[in-house]
């Protein structure tokens, strides 16, 4: 960035003579363009509200619900759904409710850093496979293929049995599986700029890789990173909850909701109130994500 | 096209060796031993030595992993650590379980995804295309285990129609198995709803709009026979290649349902030999898994290029 480089509106240092403002660019009219459309997607806005409502109840719900989410009460365990406890209570007697709505906690830490993480990982290795191309990026494609060969779940239980089951080994299990498919999408979108005039021009400049790809190409391809980080968090819920149910998540007495899912389904016909709740909480979270995401890559798609 | 299936077959070749040496790699550095595992923390440690001698797990990890190989390519696939009983006969028991309720519930859902589709192509951007298209993938985005405790509230503790758990008595006729199959298959078929009602819709509108079709409709020719005849062949090969992908995210649900559902299948043994650290039948599992993965992307890939006619008759 030079200090002589002329200020919309202002005076070209240069040559002395105003410069006229810009028509605003194409880029940040279709930015705008993009914003205006997710304003009036009902999908969009009715996922942002189910996201932002258990953001919100995994920052604030002690101060909202009666009852702690760790409080028990042994001398009513399993209570029925009541004025006192609107969900029931659990085999300790702890309130049902109390612990849905804290229950979101573990899985909103996991599922938006699981999305960074692969964005990060994925998204470089796409970029740069795709940029490099040749033998290299034939062999990081194959190795890929490797990762995507096995459905998640399954490579993660074959991870975390291995490593153990805390908190930041799940955020890089999951993160780093999720990477493939990441890396594979914006490796196409990379692909398919590089040919590109200014890619080109960059290059003959003598810019160094990263500048080429960090300042030119991402810029460029940031629809489908974004689509792609939408998706991701959706599935990133999806997953991280599915490992907690496997009893390879955060352990008892979390409230989390895979693994009270898991714990109180011994109870289901006998108490369903312990599971069923927990349960559709987890499912508006997740369609809340993937509403998002169906938005989202709508709005950026037209 | 054969030349491309015997490329494609030999492909898969290196991915599984890769894969395996990374199983087996990652489950090498596990803390513990499978003697102290097996035996107890109280155990004396010269107990432990022997017992991971007999198995072999005190040679380098190198030399396992070439034994190993040797033994899993000529179909000697060892004993399980855990229930002492030989892997493989083990794993194809478990898998068959598995197949029976993957069958039930893709017989179901298949069809009934691409009729809910087409519905929604043909009456699109109308309620019945929004109400399909809403819960369809509502349904498939909800993890298995959550809609499986939903879907069990209600038709076993509500309505009483299947039972918990779904284990068919032994000896029952095989209407009463599929019966009892009923119940688990629910969320798997939730899960694969979504994407091929999505593809049939995305496939039959794209038909739909081509010029053969508007051809065929000022010839005069009713408009079920437009549909059903003409488009609907065109509309399939999406919806094949989904499917195909999905027999993937088939296995990866089965986890999930078969330990919910605690039913025999492979998905449940793979989460049983990773909780007690029963190596050589988790590896086994895996790879077979990945075997499963990888044939139906394949034949799906085979079966688009069989549908196209430009592919089918060389071009």
């Amino acid at each position: 960035m030079s200090v002589l480089q002329p200020t919309p509106g202002g005076v070209d240092p240069l040559v002395g003579v105003p410069v006229p403002a810009p028509e605003e660019s194409e880029q940040v009219l279709r930015r705008r363009y993009v914003l205006h459309t997710l304003r009036r997607s009902p999908t969009f806005l009715v996922g942002l509200a189910l996201l932002l409502f258990w953001v919100f109840m995994a920052l604030f719900s002690t101060h909202v619900t009666r009852y702690g989410p760790y409080a028990i009460d042994p001398l009513h365990s399993f209570a029925h759904p009541s004025a006192s406890h609107w969900f029931g209570t659990d085999e300790a007697g702890r309130d049902v409710l109390s612990r849905t709505l804290a229950g979101s906690r573990t899985v909103l830490v996991i599922a938006p850093l699981v999305t960074l993480l692969c964005l990060l990982v994925g998204g470089g290795i796409g970029l740069l496979s795709g940029y490099v191309g040749g033998a290299r990026d034939e062999v990081i494609m194959r190795l890929i293929d490797v990762v995507l060969s096995l459905p998640v779940i399954v490579f993660a239980i074959v991870a975390v049995a291995a490593l153990g089951h805390s908190v930041p080994v799940i955020i890089l299990v999951i993160g780093i599986l999720f990477s493939a498919p990441v890396a594979r999408t914006i490796r196409a979108a990379s692909v398919a700029e590089n040919q590109r005039e200014y890619v080109l021009a960059a290059r003959l400049r003598g810019e160094p890789p990263f500048y080429i790809l960090t300042s030119e190409i991402l810029p460029n391809i940031l629809p489908p990173v974004i689509v792609e980080g939408t998706v991701r968090l959706g599935y990133a819920v999806f997953t991280a909850a599915g490992l907690a149910f496997l009893g390879l998540g955060v352990q008892q007495p979390s409230p989390d909701w895979g693994l009270t899912i898991s714990l109180d389904s011994h109870y289901l016909q006998t108490a369903w109130w312990t599971v069923l709740f927990p349960a559709l909480a987890l499912a508006s979270l997740v369609v809340g994500a993937n509403l998002i995401a169906d938005g989202v890559r709508k709005a950026l798609a037209e | 096209m054969g030349r491309l299936i015997v490329r494609r077959l030999l492909l898969i070749i290196p991915s599984l060796l890769l894969l395996s040496a990374v199983v087996f790699l990652m489950l090498g550095v596990v803390p513990g031993d499978p003697g102290r595992v097996k035996l107890g923390p109280y155990a004396p440690a010269s107990a432990v030595a022997q017992y991971d001698h007999s198995i072999g797990y005190d040679r380098p990890i190198l030399v396992r992993y070439g034994t190993w190989l040797g033994g899993f390519v000529t179909l000697h696939w060892g004993t399980s650590w855990n229930l002492n009983v030989p892997v493989f006969s083990l794993t194809m028991q478990r898998l068959w379980n598995s197949i029976q309720l993957a069958l039930v519930a893709l017989l179901i859902v298949v069809p009934l995804a691409i009729v809910l589709g087409v519905i929604a192509a043909l009456r699109r951007d109308g309620a019945a295309d929004r109400v399909i298209t809403v819960s369809s993938l509502s349904l498939t985005v909800v993890p298995e285990f959550v809609s499986g405790v939903v879907i069990t509230v209600l038709f076993v503790v509500f309505l009483k129609v299947f039972h918990y758990p779904p284990i068919p008595p032994p000896g029952a006729d095989p209407f009463t198995r599929i019966y009892y199959l009923l119940l688990p298959a629910i969320p798997l078929m939730f899960v694969e709803i979504g994407y091929i009602a999505r593809m049939a819709r995305a496939g039959m509108i794209e038909a739909l709009s081509m010029p053969y079709i508007r051809t065929a409709t000022l010839s005069g020719l009713p408009r079920r026979r437009v549909v059903f005849g003409h488009a609907l062949r065109n509309a399939m090969a999406p919806t094949v290649a989904v499917i195909g992908t999905q027999i993937g995210w088939l296995v990866g649900g089965l986890v999930i349902v078969e330990t919910l559902f605690v039913y025999p299948g492979i998905g449940y043994l793979i989460y049983q030999s990773a909780i007690y650290k029963d190596f050589p039948v988790l590896e086994a599992t895996v790879i077979v898994v990945a075997v499963i993965y990888m044939l139906s992307n394949l034949s799906a890939d085979v079966i688009v290029a069989l549908l196209n006619p430009r592919v089918r008759f060389g071009r």
